[in-house]
Protein backbone atom coordinates (compact mmCIF):
# COMPACT_ATOMS: atom_id res chain seq x y z
CA UNK A 1 0.00 0.00 0.00
CA UNK A 2 2.76 2.24 0.89
CA UNK A 3 4.46 1.24 -2.27
CA UNK A 4 1.45 2.46 -4.17
CA UNK A 5 1.31 5.47 -2.96
CA UNK A 6 4.87 6.30 -3.15
CA UNK A 7 4.63 5.28 -6.56
CA UNK A 8 1.83 7.57 -6.97
CA UNK A 9 3.17 10.36 -5.43
CA UNK A 10 6.62 10.09 -7.42
CA UNK A 11 4.27 10.42 -10.94
CA UNK A 12 2.83 12.89 -10.07
CA UNK A 13 5.36 14.73 -9.13
CA UNK A 14 7.37 13.60 -12.66
CA UNK A 15 4.08 14.88 -14.69
CA UNK A 16 4.00 17.93 -12.95
CA UNK A 17 7.62 18.83 -13.74
CA UNK A 18 6.58 17.95 -17.23
CA UNK A 19 3.60 20.53 -17.25
CA UNK A 20 6.03 23.29 -15.73
CA UNK A 21 8.92 22.52 -18.60
CA UNK A 22 6.06 22.42 -21.32
CA UNK A 23 4.97 25.69 -20.08
CA UNK A 24 8.30 27.30 -19.74
CA UNK A 25 9.10 26.86 -23.93
CA UNK A 26 5.24 27.47 -24.69
CA UNK A 27 5.84 30.39 -22.93
CA UNK A 28 9.08 31.59 -24.81
CA UNK A 29 8.04 29.94 -27.77
CA UNK A 30 4.84 32.71 -27.84
CA UNK A 31 7.04 35.26 -26.30
CA UNK A 32 9.63 35.17 -29.41
CA UNK A 33 7.10 34.36 -32.31
CA UNK A 34 7.07 37.56 -33.88
CA UNK A 35 10.39 38.44 -33.31
CA UNK A 36 12.08 35.34 -34.99
CA UNK A 37 9.92 35.66 -37.93
CA UNK A 38 10.82 39.30 -38.06
CA UNK A 39 13.98 38.10 -38.06
CA UNK A 40 13.38 35.91 -40.86
CA UNK A 41 11.75 37.93 -42.91
CA UNK A 42 14.57 40.84 -42.72
CA UNK A 43 17.34 38.54 -42.77
CA UNK A 44 16.18 37.00 -46.38
CA UNK A 45 14.92 40.78 -47.44
CA UNK A 46 18.44 41.82 -46.74
CA UNK A 47 19.65 38.77 -49.09
CA UNK A 48 17.16 40.36 -51.53
CA UNK A 49 18.35 43.83 -51.23
CA UNK A 50 21.84 42.88 -51.74
CA UNK A 51 21.10 41.64 -55.52
CA UNK A 52 18.29 43.99 -56.08
CA UNK A 53 18.41 47.36 -54.55
CA UNK A 54 15.06 48.99 -53.29
CA UNK A 55 15.65 51.91 -56.46
CA UNK A 56 14.94 49.63 -59.09
CA UNK A 57 11.50 47.69 -58.11
CA UNK A 58 8.62 49.02 -56.07
CA UNK A 59 7.29 46.12 -55.17
CA UNK A 60 7.31 44.32 -51.81
CA UNK A 61 9.69 40.82 -52.76
CA UNK A 62 8.50 38.73 -49.98
CA UNK A 63 4.93 38.14 -50.47
CA UNK A 64 4.78 38.89 -54.53
CA UNK A 65 6.15 35.30 -54.89
CA UNK A 66 5.52 32.55 -56.65
CA UNK A 67 6.32 28.77 -55.87
CA UNK A 68 7.76 26.30 -58.94
CA UNK A 69 8.95 23.08 -58.79
CA UNK A 70 11.34 21.74 -61.77
CA UNK A 71 14.37 19.26 -62.37
CA UNK A 72 16.49 22.28 -63.41
CA UNK A 73 16.21 24.15 -60.10
CA UNK A 74 16.95 21.34 -57.88
CA UNK A 75 14.35 18.44 -55.80
CA UNK A 76 12.44 20.95 -53.99
CA UNK A 77 9.84 23.68 -54.57
CA UNK A 78 11.84 26.66 -55.30
CA UNK A 79 10.23 30.40 -54.03
CA UNK A 80 10.52 32.81 -56.63
CA UNK A 81 10.20 36.32 -55.59
CA UNK A 82 9.21 38.90 -58.51
CA UNK A 83 10.39 42.45 -58.49
CA UNK A 84 8.11 44.99 -60.56
CA UNK A 85 8.70 48.27 -61.23
CA UNK A 86 5.31 50.44 -61.82
CA UNK A 87 3.83 47.01 -62.52
CA UNK A 88 6.79 46.21 -65.04
CA UNK A 89 8.81 42.85 -64.35
CA UNK A 90 11.99 43.74 -63.36
CA UNK A 91 13.43 40.67 -62.32
CA UNK A 92 13.10 37.20 -60.56
CA UNK A 93 14.81 36.08 -57.66
CA UNK A 94 14.77 32.38 -56.97
CA UNK A 95 15.50 30.84 -53.54
CA UNK A 96 16.76 28.14 -52.80
CA UNK A 97 18.32 26.85 -55.77
CA UNK A 98 19.43 23.51 -54.74
CA UNK A 99 22.91 22.46 -56.81
CA UNK A 100 22.66 18.75 -56.28
CA UNK A 101 26.44 17.64 -56.99
CA UNK A 102 28.47 19.55 -54.64
CA UNK A 103 31.67 17.74 -53.19
CA UNK A 104 29.94 16.84 -49.90
CA UNK A 105 26.21 17.59 -50.78
CA UNK A 106 23.58 19.82 -51.79
CA UNK A 107 24.81 23.62 -52.10
CA UNK A 108 22.08 26.08 -51.91
CA UNK A 109 21.77 29.38 -53.83
CA UNK A 110 20.19 32.42 -54.74
CA UNK A 111 19.84 33.40 -58.24
CA UNK A 112 18.29 36.89 -59.19
CA UNK A 113 17.70 37.13 -62.83
CA UNK A 114 16.90 39.99 -64.89
CA UNK A 115 13.85 40.39 -66.90
CA UNK A 116 16.37 40.02 -70.14
CA UNK A 117 17.37 36.71 -69.00
CA UNK A 118 20.93 38.42 -67.41
CA UNK A 119 21.86 37.41 -64.09
CA UNK A 120 21.76 40.07 -61.14
CA UNK A 121 24.06 37.99 -59.21
CA UNK A 122 24.22 34.65 -57.20
CA UNK A 123 24.52 33.97 -53.88
CA UNK A 124 25.30 30.94 -51.77
CA UNK A 125 22.82 30.48 -49.20
CA UNK A 126 24.14 27.43 -47.53
CA UNK A 127 26.86 24.67 -48.15
CA UNK A 128 28.64 22.16 -46.51
CA UNK A 129 31.87 22.04 -48.90
CA UNK A 130 35.46 21.91 -47.62
CA UNK A 131 36.08 24.81 -45.36
CA UNK A 132 39.55 26.44 -47.22
CA UNK A 133 39.06 24.78 -50.63
CA UNK A 134 35.35 24.71 -51.91
CA UNK A 135 34.31 27.64 -49.64
CA UNK A 136 35.87 30.29 -52.06
CA UNK A 137 32.10 30.44 -53.31
CA UNK A 138 30.54 32.39 -50.57
CA UNK A 139 30.77 35.93 -51.10
CA UNK A 140 33.20 36.70 -47.78
CA UNK A 141 36.00 34.71 -48.76
CA UNK A 142 36.81 35.55 -52.44
CA UNK A 143 34.78 37.23 -55.31
CA UNK A 144 34.58 34.44 -57.38
CA UNK A 145 30.53 34.44 -56.96
CA UNK A 146 30.43 37.98 -58.41
CA UNK A 147 31.66 36.87 -61.21
CA UNK A 148 28.26 35.50 -62.79
CA UNK A 149 26.56 38.97 -62.54
CA UNK A 150 26.13 40.61 -65.30
CA UNK A 151 25.81 36.88 -67.78
CA UNK A 152 23.64 35.59 -69.35
CA UNK A 153 22.74 32.25 -72.13
CA UNK A 154 24.90 34.00 -74.42
CA UNK A 155 27.93 35.39 -72.07
CA UNK A 156 29.68 33.45 -72.09
CA UNK A 157 27.87 30.94 -75.15
CA UNK A 158 26.47 28.24 -74.28
CA UNK A 159 29.33 25.65 -74.73
CA UNK A 160 31.36 27.54 -72.35
CA UNK A 161 29.18 27.58 -69.52
CA UNK A 162 31.41 25.55 -67.58
CA UNK A 163 34.73 25.49 -65.68
CA UNK A 164 38.19 26.00 -67.12
CA UNK A 165 39.32 22.90 -66.33
CA UNK A 166 36.19 21.27 -68.52
CA UNK A 167 36.81 23.73 -71.49
CA UNK A 168 35.03 26.48 -70.26
CA UNK A 169 34.85 30.32 -69.25
CA UNK A 170 34.68 29.84 -65.21
CA UNK A 171 37.52 30.06 -63.33
CA UNK A 172 37.50 26.64 -60.51
CA UNK A 173 39.62 26.73 -57.20
CA UNK A 174 43.05 25.26 -56.44
CA UNK A 175 42.39 21.62 -55.37
CA UNK A 176 38.13 22.39 -55.60
CA UNK A 177 36.88 21.68 -59.24
CA UNK A 178 33.55 19.72 -58.32
CA UNK A 179 32.00 23.17 -56.24
CA UNK A 180 32.52 25.33 -58.51
CA UNK A 181 31.47 23.29 -61.47
CA UNK A 182 28.25 22.41 -59.18
CA UNK A 183 27.42 25.95 -59.19
CA UNK A 184 28.45 26.98 -63.03
CA UNK A 185 25.49 23.89 -63.81
CA UNK A 186 23.10 24.83 -61.50
CA UNK A 187 23.32 28.76 -62.71
CA UNK A 188 23.19 27.75 -65.97
CA UNK A 189 20.51 25.69 -65.63
CA UNK A 190 18.29 27.99 -63.90
CA UNK A 191 19.00 30.47 -66.31
CA UNK A 192 17.42 28.01 -69.11
CA UNK A 193 14.35 27.42 -66.82
CA UNK A 194 13.99 31.42 -66.84
CA UNK A 195 14.29 31.46 -70.52
CA UNK A 196 11.41 28.74 -71.03
CA UNK A 197 9.24 30.15 -68.37
CA UNK A 198 9.37 33.73 -68.17
CA UNK A 199 6.48 34.72 -68.83
CA UNK A 200 4.44 31.93 -66.84
CA UNK A 201 7.07 33.62 -64.22
CA UNK A 202 6.01 36.73 -63.99
CA UNK A 203 1.81 36.00 -64.87
CA UNK A 204 0.19 39.15 -63.01
CA UNK A 205 -1.09 38.10 -59.65
CA UNK A 206 -5.03 37.41 -59.92
CA UNK A 207 -5.17 39.75 -56.78
CA UNK A 208 -4.03 42.61 -55.55
CA UNK A 209 0.30 41.20 -53.94
CA UNK A 210 -0.71 43.19 -50.65
CA UNK A 211 -4.28 41.18 -50.12
CA UNK A 212 -2.45 38.05 -51.03
CA UNK A 213 0.13 38.18 -48.27
CA UNK A 214 -1.90 37.09 -44.90
CA UNK A 215 -2.74 33.60 -47.18
CA UNK A 216 0.65 32.78 -47.07
CA UNK B 1 26.25 19.00 4.50
CA UNK B 2 29.37 20.26 4.15
CA UNK B 3 29.56 23.19 2.27
CA UNK B 4 31.71 24.13 -0.24
CA UNK B 5 33.82 27.65 0.03
CA UNK B 6 33.31 29.63 -2.82
CA UNK B 7 36.72 30.53 -3.73
CA UNK B 8 37.19 26.75 -4.43
CA UNK B 9 34.39 27.12 -6.46
CA UNK B 10 35.33 30.01 -8.57
CA UNK B 11 39.19 27.86 -8.66
CA UNK B 12 37.21 24.44 -9.20
CA UNK B 13 35.98 26.11 -12.50
CA UNK B 14 38.13 27.96 -14.22
CA UNK B 15 41.08 26.25 -13.76
CA UNK B 16 41.79 23.06 -11.72
CA UNK B 17 38.30 21.31 -12.83
CA UNK B 18 37.87 23.26 -16.04
CA UNK B 19 35.39 21.53 -18.30
CA UNK B 20 37.17 21.44 -21.14
CA UNK B 21 40.56 21.23 -20.02
CA UNK B 22 40.39 18.77 -17.06
CA UNK B 23 36.99 17.16 -17.20
CA UNK B 24 36.95 16.88 -20.88
CA UNK B 25 33.44 17.31 -21.03
CA UNK B 26 31.36 18.57 -23.81
CA UNK B 27 34.06 17.78 -26.33
CA UNK B 28 31.58 17.54 -29.14
CA UNK B 29 30.48 21.33 -29.43
CA UNK B 30 33.78 22.42 -28.30
CA UNK B 31 35.78 21.15 -31.36
CA UNK B 32 32.66 21.88 -33.93
CA UNK B 33 32.86 25.52 -33.18
CA UNK B 34 35.72 27.13 -32.39
CA UNK B 35 36.94 27.65 -35.60
CA UNK B 36 36.69 31.12 -34.54
CA UNK B 37 36.94 33.54 -31.78
CA UNK B 38 32.68 34.93 -32.45
CA UNK B 39 31.29 31.40 -33.02
CA UNK B 40 33.18 30.12 -29.99
CA UNK B 41 31.88 32.83 -27.86
CA UNK B 42 27.85 32.87 -28.90
CA UNK B 43 28.35 28.52 -27.96
CA UNK B 44 30.23 29.73 -24.87
CA UNK B 45 27.66 32.10 -23.67
CA UNK B 46 24.95 29.88 -24.24
CA UNK B 47 26.22 27.32 -22.35
CA UNK B 48 27.28 29.59 -19.38
CA UNK B 49 23.86 30.69 -19.33
CA UNK B 50 22.66 27.12 -19.59
CA UNK B 51 24.65 25.72 -16.29
CA UNK B 52 23.68 28.67 -14.44
CA UNK B 53 20.43 28.87 -15.50
CA UNK B 54 19.89 24.86 -14.85
CA UNK B 55 21.88 24.90 -11.94
CA UNK B 56 19.67 27.62 -10.00
CA UNK B 57 16.99 25.47 -11.01
CA UNK B 58 18.35 21.88 -9.69
CA UNK B 59 19.03 23.33 -6.48
CA UNK B 60 15.83 25.05 -6.17
CA UNK B 61 13.89 21.85 -6.85
CA UNK B 62 16.45 19.88 -5.12
CA UNK B 63 14.30 18.60 -1.93
CA UNK B 64 10.94 17.83 -3.82
CA UNK B 65 12.52 15.68 -6.24
CA UNK B 66 12.61 11.81 -5.62
CA UNK B 67 16.26 9.66 -6.10
CA UNK B 68 13.94 7.87 -8.87
CA UNK B 69 12.79 10.58 -10.62
CA UNK B 70 15.71 12.66 -10.28
CA UNK B 71 17.56 11.95 -14.33
CA UNK B 72 14.62 12.53 -15.60
CA UNK B 73 13.49 15.46 -14.00
CA UNK B 74 16.90 16.94 -14.37
CA UNK B 75 16.87 16.24 -18.07
CA UNK B 76 13.59 17.95 -18.34
CA UNK B 77 14.93 21.11 -16.16
CA UNK B 78 17.52 21.46 -18.63
CA UNK B 79 15.80 20.52 -21.99
CA UNK B 80 13.44 23.22 -21.26
CA UNK B 81 15.82 25.54 -20.53
CA UNK B 82 18.05 24.97 -23.58
CA UNK B 83 14.90 25.19 -25.75
CA UNK B 84 14.36 28.45 -24.69
CA UNK B 85 17.64 29.62 -24.94
CA UNK B 86 17.74 28.53 -28.30
CA UNK B 87 14.30 30.36 -29.37
CA UNK B 88 15.66 33.89 -27.61
CA UNK B 89 18.85 33.10 -29.88
CA UNK B 90 17.02 32.93 -33.09
CA UNK B 91 14.79 36.22 -31.75
CA UNK B 92 17.69 38.06 -31.03
CA UNK B 93 21.03 36.93 -32.58
CA UNK B 94 19.55 35.31 -35.53
CA UNK B 95 22.13 35.24 -37.90
CA UNK B 96 24.79 33.93 -35.12
CA UNK B 97 22.03 31.61 -34.57
CA UNK B 98 22.01 30.10 -38.20
CA UNK B 99 25.67 29.78 -38.17
CA UNK B 100 25.33 27.56 -34.71
CA UNK B 101 22.85 25.63 -35.82
CA UNK B 102 22.23 22.62 -34.10
CA UNK B 103 24.99 23.16 -31.74
CA UNK B 104 22.39 24.90 -29.78
CA UNK B 105 19.75 22.43 -29.58
CA UNK B 106 22.90 20.03 -28.74
CA UNK B 107 23.34 21.58 -25.51
CA UNK B 108 20.83 19.93 -24.16
CA UNK B 109 23.36 16.65 -24.29
CA UNK B 110 26.35 18.48 -22.98
CA UNK B 111 27.38 16.07 -19.71
CA UNK B 112 28.87 19.11 -18.15
CA UNK B 113 25.64 20.60 -17.53
CA UNK B 114 23.96 17.14 -16.05
CA UNK B 115 27.32 16.60 -14.84
CA UNK B 116 27.22 19.77 -12.55
CA UNK B 117 23.02 19.38 -11.55
CA UNK B 118 23.85 15.90 -10.25
CA UNK B 119 27.20 16.53 -8.33
CA UNK B 120 26.62 19.99 -7.23
CA UNK B 121 23.67 21.66 -7.57
CA UNK B 122 21.43 19.01 -5.97
CA UNK B 123 23.61 19.48 -3.12
CA UNK B 124 24.07 22.49 -2.43
CA UNK B 125 22.07 25.64 -1.87
CA UNK B 126 21.02 28.05 -4.45
CA UNK B 127 23.82 30.40 -4.46
CA UNK B 128 26.09 27.72 -4.58
CA UNK B 129 24.64 25.92 -7.04
CA UNK B 130 24.31 28.90 -9.26
CA UNK B 131 27.90 30.16 -8.96
CA UNK B 132 29.24 26.98 -9.37
CA UNK B 133 27.11 26.61 -13.13
CA UNK B 134 27.97 30.37 -13.65
CA UNK B 135 32.12 30.14 -12.86
CA UNK B 136 31.94 26.09 -14.96
CA UNK B 137 30.13 28.22 -17.57
CA UNK B 138 32.71 30.22 -17.68
CA UNK B 139 35.16 27.99 -17.40
CA UNK B 140 34.26 26.56 -20.63
CA UNK B 141 33.07 29.45 -22.49
CA UNK B 142 37.03 31.18 -21.90
CA UNK B 143 38.36 27.17 -22.77
CA UNK B 144 36.06 27.64 -26.25
CA UNK B 145 36.82 31.16 -26.57
CA UNK B 146 40.83 30.02 -26.29
CA UNK B 147 40.78 27.37 -28.81
CA UNK B 148 38.56 29.57 -31.57
CA UNK B 149 41.43 32.40 -31.20
CA UNK B 150 44.00 29.63 -31.64
CA UNK B 151 42.63 28.34 -34.67
CA UNK B 152 41.12 31.54 -36.26
CA UNK B 153 44.25 33.37 -36.30
CA UNK B 154 46.94 30.46 -37.31
CA UNK B 155 43.70 29.43 -40.22
CA UNK B 156 42.73 32.92 -41.63
CA UNK B 157 45.34 35.17 -40.04
CA UNK B 158 42.31 37.25 -38.27
CA UNK B 159 40.64 37.56 -34.59
CA UNK B 160 36.98 38.91 -34.13
CA UNK B 161 35.69 38.32 -37.85
CA UNK B 162 32.12 38.52 -37.85
CA UNK B 163 32.22 40.45 -34.06
CA UNK B 164 28.76 42.21 -35.59
CA UNK B 165 27.00 38.85 -34.96
CA UNK B 166 26.84 38.78 -31.22
CA UNK B 167 28.13 42.86 -30.58
CA UNK B 168 25.61 44.19 -32.96
CA UNK B 169 26.28 46.50 -36.04
CA UNK B 170 28.85 48.49 -34.09
CA UNK B 171 31.65 45.54 -33.59
CA UNK B 172 31.41 45.09 -38.04
CA UNK B 173 35.19 46.88 -38.12
CA UNK B 174 36.37 45.22 -34.43
CA UNK B 175 38.04 42.49 -36.91
CA UNK B 176 41.59 42.35 -36.16
CA UNK B 177 43.77 41.53 -39.05
CA UNK B 178 46.95 39.34 -37.75
CA UNK B 179 48.88 38.84 -41.08
CA UNK B 180 48.03 40.89 -44.27
CA UNK B 181 47.27 38.61 -47.33
CA UNK B 182 47.54 35.59 -44.93
CA UNK B 183 47.04 32.49 -47.72
CA UNK B 184 45.22 30.54 -44.58
CA UNK B 185 46.65 27.64 -43.07
CA UNK B 186 43.62 24.86 -43.77
CA UNK B 187 44.28 22.55 -40.81
CA UNK B 188 43.75 24.60 -37.97
CA UNK B 189 40.19 25.61 -39.85
CA UNK B 190 39.53 21.68 -40.13
CA UNK B 191 38.54 18.97 -37.33
CA UNK B 192 42.34 17.85 -36.81
CA UNK B 193 43.18 22.00 -36.19
CA UNK B 194 40.63 21.37 -33.07
CA UNK B 195 42.04 18.44 -31.74
CA UNK B 196 45.62 19.23 -32.07
CA UNK B 197 44.46 22.51 -30.56
CA UNK B 198 42.92 21.31 -27.80
CA UNK B 199 46.29 18.91 -26.90
CA UNK B 200 48.12 21.73 -27.16
CA UNK B 201 46.26 23.91 -24.42
CA UNK B 202 45.29 21.29 -22.02
CA UNK B 203 49.37 20.51 -22.64
CA UNK B 204 50.54 23.96 -21.37
CA UNK B 205 47.74 24.01 -18.67
CA UNK B 206 49.26 21.03 -17.60
CA UNK B 207 52.84 22.44 -18.06
CA UNK B 208 52.03 25.65 -15.85
CA UNK B 209 50.10 22.95 -13.28
CA UNK B 210 53.31 21.06 -12.75
CA UNK B 211 55.62 24.09 -12.56
CA UNK B 212 53.12 25.72 -9.85
CA UNK B 213 53.20 22.42 -8.16
CA UNK B 214 57.23 22.22 -7.83
CA UNK B 215 57.37 26.33 -6.46
CA UNK B 216 55.30 25.38 -4.10
CA UNK B 217 56.99 22.02 -2.62
CA UNK B 218 60.24 24.13 -3.09
CA UNK B 219 58.66 26.85 -0.80
CA UNK B 220 57.19 24.61 1.73
CA UNK B 221 59.21 21.54 2.02
CA UNK B 222 57.26 18.17 2.75
CA UNK B 223 58.95 16.16 5.48
CA UNK B 224 60.10 13.27 3.66
CA UNK B 225 61.35 15.46 0.57
CA UNK B 226 63.34 17.18 3.53
CA UNK B 227 64.80 14.44 4.66
CA UNK B 228 65.53 12.65 1.26
CA UNK B 229 67.47 16.32 -0.13
CA UNK B 230 69.25 16.47 4.11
Amino acid sequence: MALTRHMLRTGVALALFAVAGTAIVAYTFDQTRARIAESERASLLQKLHALLPTGQHDNDLLSDTLDVTAPELGPKTVKVHRARKGGIPVAAVFTPVIAPDGYSGPIKLLIAIRYDGTLAGVRVIGHRETPGLGDPIEEARSGWILKFTGRSLSDPQPGQWKVKKDGGAFDQFTGATITPRAVVKAVYNSLNYFAAHRDELFAPVTAPATAAAPAQ
Amino acid sequence: MSATPYGKIVHDGLWANNPAFVQILGLCPLLAVSNSVINALGLGLATLLTLTLSNTIVSLIRNLVTPEIRLPVFVLVIASVVTAIELAMNAYLHELHTILGIFIPLIVTNCIIIARAEAFASKNTVARAATDGFMMGLGSALALVLLGALRESLGHGTLLANAHLVFGEAAKDWTITLVEHYHGFLLAILPPGAFIGLGLLIAVKNVVDSHIERRSAQAVPLPHEAGATA
